[in-house]
């Protein structure tokens, strides 16, 4: 596929912004028809050399090559001109406007002053046959899924002639199967002659996609190699500066009495529609449950359900012998229920409070950090200054907000004021998502340690890798519904992927036979 | 906008409307009760509807405008003393000096407006703040102006209102006008047709062309225009500025179109009622200018009462109170703000100031 002319070359670029040097004297260069990933850890780099390349920041240093020229790019106009796309994390569309609107925007076709919706319609269509991303130029964005979306933003690089085209995490927000059909997509782009740099911290996926892999730590390219030549452990020590464990180490699990009995639940999601149907299971102390689902079977709403934050229609939840049925959140909270949500910016924290602010969210209005009506700063701080040193939080200051750290370590910041507190059912949602390796490695030991200190854990997560890693057992949820509860030593991919579908093993055990 | 809104847009009218007749009947037929009724809600909304689509092309582009009402008053003041010095000190005639008043009232409202894009994209103060900066400013200075230069010893123009070149006339449409009876509707001055014309022209501009498309991106999501190459700043300050144009129009109305004289917050309050019609609206031109009707019709109908003040029947004798008529268009914006009908849905990044 990949031929060895040279589309893109960044040499010696340097970055400084107030504070870090986020490049420093980076090389990079692309080959056309090839899909070359940067892999580096968040706050790396990687971003910000491709908004240099895109034209949204300027380098201090360094220079461009688009096909050997050199090139000046001082806005995003210019890199368009250039041939350069680029798909954003967060999607640079609009979802009020149709499809063709959504491309045609910055670049339309006028006629007689009016836009011609019809001809940038013929277009979309004719390009999204073309590379089989089947996108509706008269939809409007809004209705569509995620995975859509980004097939949108890429017809938008496509109807500007992009050549060469930047991907940034563009797994991060798609579902398994919408990533298989993006890598299907990029394969197809490659075929035709257009050039991929691949964004990502996820190893498995650089290795299964990448022609060629790149590696940014701190600001610095730390190596160049490819998937032949590496595998998933040299490439997370590469990408931290240390070797990383991968495989989560416990020991077997010594499980004793019940500490969550969930009983016929019933819960409804925001659209009045049964989201829980009727669940029953239990966790006991010092056992990890795992609950696998694709996303949107019932895992978001189940959790709310237990952690008092949506209603129930129906059934029973016992937490630690305490009947917590429809009750808010505090008593619960007070009954010994740790949770890290799913959404950590919006449930986990309040965003403009301080770290240590933070930390007592849960029990500000207790002893000590509250006499009376009274907030005693002094027992605040010190606490903060305790949970900083033991779960390595990443912070200037405790006073800063928290919404100045990182996505791990705004998550170590949960993680440690619940894990700090008496816990008996630790709930975890989606612990890990969008996190960088060395934090999900923390993350995980973590909770295993929680494990061995006699905490059930109720684990909920769409990755079946940290499911399978870390749970005892393993519940499968779709539609609502427990499909089954499994040993995590007997469970397999393959048979938890179709009960992850809603094919019970007996039953295709029967159409076997 | 969706078909409810019409209805109850619809509905409000047919009863203002039917009161009217109701009362009148003994004096005039109901076709020429109701043509005289729609000729005046026409040309009293006028204001309503350029204040509305003055807030269009400002929030459309993602900043809020709550300055409208001073911007039409300072537009009220600044476009009548201008015609007055055209007529009294420099002796133009009377159209001459109105036209130069029209003039100086919509660049006074682009002045306005540019204050408030320098205040509100610029310096990215708050917008709220930076229109109520912009209300209390044309209150101040078109007060003092108006004591310092036709009132008190020493004034410009020593003590006397000098005499006013009058209102813009009326302009004959040849054929439409010509129609029997209904053919009243369509005589209207000036700025009330220029009004109706931009109502379309601005639907057009926004839906169909490249500026109106790049005009709501950067109001929807600015981010997202500047990486495919929009100048967000240009954008937004140029709306803002053309929203300050029309509101400046609007402002002409009350001095150069309406009556000939100028008092201290005429305006009363039409800048907030046309905000009301914008939202009503759903921040699209045909819906304000249907809510500005609504508006205009229950002015109409107070207007129209005072005619037929003497037949009103006893039932309805709470009708002869003028102050009850006279509340109607408030109690209208109040009920209409409070979600008379569903639910608005105003420009995703309307009010938040560009960062980049």
């Amino acid at each position: 596929m990949a031929d060895n002319i040279i589309v893109l070359e960044a040499k010696s670029i340097s970055k400084q912004f107030p504070g870090v040097l986020a490049n420093d004297r980076v090389n990079f260069d692309l080959r056309k028809g090839e899909i070359h990933a940067l892999l580096g850890e968040n706050g790396a780099g990687k971003t910000t050399l491709m908004n240099i390349l895109y034209g949204l920041y300027r380098p201090d240093s360094g220079e461009i090559l688009i096909d050997g020229k050199e090139a000046i790019i001082h806005s995003p106009e210019d890199s368009i001109t250039l041939g350069i796309g680029m798909v954003h994390q967060h999607f640079m569309l609009i979802p009020v406007f149709s499809v063709a609107e959504n491309v045609m925007l910055g670049d339309e076709t006028v006629q007689h002053g009016i836009l011609d919706r019809k001809s940038v319609a013929i277009k979309v269509r004719d390009l999204s046959h073309k590379y089989g991303l089947d996108v509706d130029p008269q939809a409007q964005l809004g209705q569509l899924s995620v995975g859509m979306q980004q097939r949108v933003e890429i017809v938008k690089t496509l109807y500007r002639d992009a050549q060469i085209l930047i991907l940034d995490e563009p797994t991060a927000v798609l579902t398994p199967q919408e990533a298989e059909d993006l890598f299907r997509i990029m394969r197809d782009l490659t075929k035709r002659g257009v050039s991929i740099i691949f964004i990502t911290h996820k190893l498995k996926e650089v290795l299964a996609i990448a022609d060629r892999i790149t590696v940014m730590r701190a600001g610095r390219v730390v190596g160049s190699t490819t998937p032949k030549e590496t595998n998933e452990a040299k490439l997370a020590s590469m990408m931290v500066g240390r070797e990383v464990i991968l495989t989560v180490r416990k020991e077997a699990a010594k499980p004793k009495e019940d500490v969550l009995q969930v009983e016929n639940l019933h819960v409804q999601d925001d659209r009045g529609l049964d989201a829980v149907r009727g669940i029953s299971f239990n966790v006991r102390a010092g056992e990890i449950l795992g609950i696998a689902g694709v996303q949107g079977n019932g895992q978001t709403e189940l959790a709310e359900a237990l952690t008092g934050l949506r209603s129930i229609k129906g059934g029973k939840i016992i937490l630690a012998g305490i009947d917590v049925t429809g009750k808010p959140p505090r008593p619960i909270t007070e009954a010994g229920m740790g949770h890290i949500p799913e959404d950590r910016q919006r449930y986990g924290l309040v965003l403009s409070y301080t770290v240590a602010d933070n930390m007592v969210l849960c029990s500000y209005y207790l002893r000590p950090f509250a006499i009376g009506t009274m907030i005693q700063q002094e027992a605040v701080d010190s606490n903060a200054r305790k949970l900083i040193e033991d779960y390595d939080v990443r912070t200037p200051s405790p006073y800063v907000p928290v919404s100045k750290l990182s996505g791990g370590n705004q998550q170590k910041v949960i993680v440690a004021r619940e894990l700090s507190r008496p816990v008996k059912l630790l709930l975890a949602s989606q612990p890990t998502r969008g996190l960088d390796v060395g934090s999900i490695e923390y993350i995980h030991k973590q909770i295993v340690a929680m494990r061995d200190r006699g905490v059930g854990v109720l684990l909920i997560s769409a990755e079946l890798d940290e499911i399978m890693s870390l749970s005892d057992r393993i519940a499968v949820e779709y539609q609502g519904q427990i499909m089954d509860i499994v040993d995590a030593k007997q469970a397999d991919k393959e048979s938890l992927g179709l009960l992850m579908a809603g094919i019970k093993s007996s039953e295709t055990l029967k159409t076997a036979a | 906008m969706d078909w409810r809104r019409f209805a109850v847009i619809a509905l409000v009218i047919i009863i203002m409307f039917g009161t009217v007749v109701l009362v009148g009947i003994a004096h005039d037929s109901p076709l020429v009760i109701i043509t005289s009724m729609l000729a005046t809600t026409i040309a009293v909304a006028t204001p309503l509807t350029l204040g509305a689509l003055s807030g269009i092309y400002c929030e459309r582009a993602g900043v809020v405008n709550i300055g409208i009402e001073g911007m039409m008053l300072g537009a009220a003041f600044f476009g009548w003393l201008a015609s007055i010095y055209m007529n009294t000190i420099f002796h133009f005639p009377a159209m001459v000096s109105l036209l130069v008043g029209v003039i100086v009232a919509i660049l006074t409202g682009g002045l306005f407006a540019l204050l408030h894009a320098v205040l509100s994209i610029t310096f990215k103060v708050d917008q709220i703040i930076g229109g109520t900066v912009i209300n209390i400013l044309a209150t101040g200075i078109t007060g003092f102006l108006n004591r310092q230069m036709f009132f008190g010893a020493g004034s410009v123009f020593g003590g006397q209102v000098p005499h006013s070149p009058g209102v813009l006339p009326r302009i004959h449409i040849p054929l439409l006008a010509d129609i029997p009876v209904i053919g009243r509707i369509f005589e209207q001055q000036p700025i009330a047709l220029t009004a109706l014309a931009l109502v379309i022209i601005t639907h057009f501009i926004l839906f169909y062309t490249r500026w109106g498309l790049r005009t709501r991106a950067v109001g929807e999501h600015p981010r997202a225009a500047d990486t495919v190459g929009i100048n967000v700043i240009r954008m937004r300050y140029m709306n803002v500025i053309i929203g300050g144009f029309m509101a400046g129009l609007g402002g002409g109305y009350f001095t150069l179109e309406s009556i000939s004289s100028f008092e201290p917050l005429m305006t009363n309050g039409r800048g907030f009622i046309a905000l009301a019609a914008m939202i009503f609206g759903n921040w699209t031109p045909f819906g304000a200018w249907a809510a500005a009707l609504v508006f205009g019709a229950a002015q109409a109908l107070q207007i129209n009462l005072q005619f037929f003040r003497t037949s009103i029947p006893p039932q309805l004798a709470f009708l002869q109170n003028s102050y009850v008529v006279g509340l109607a268009p408030y109690i209208l914006t109040m009920l209409i703000l409070t979600g008379l009908i569903g639910k608005t849905i105003p420009p995703a990044a309307d009010g938040k100031a560009y960062e980049k």
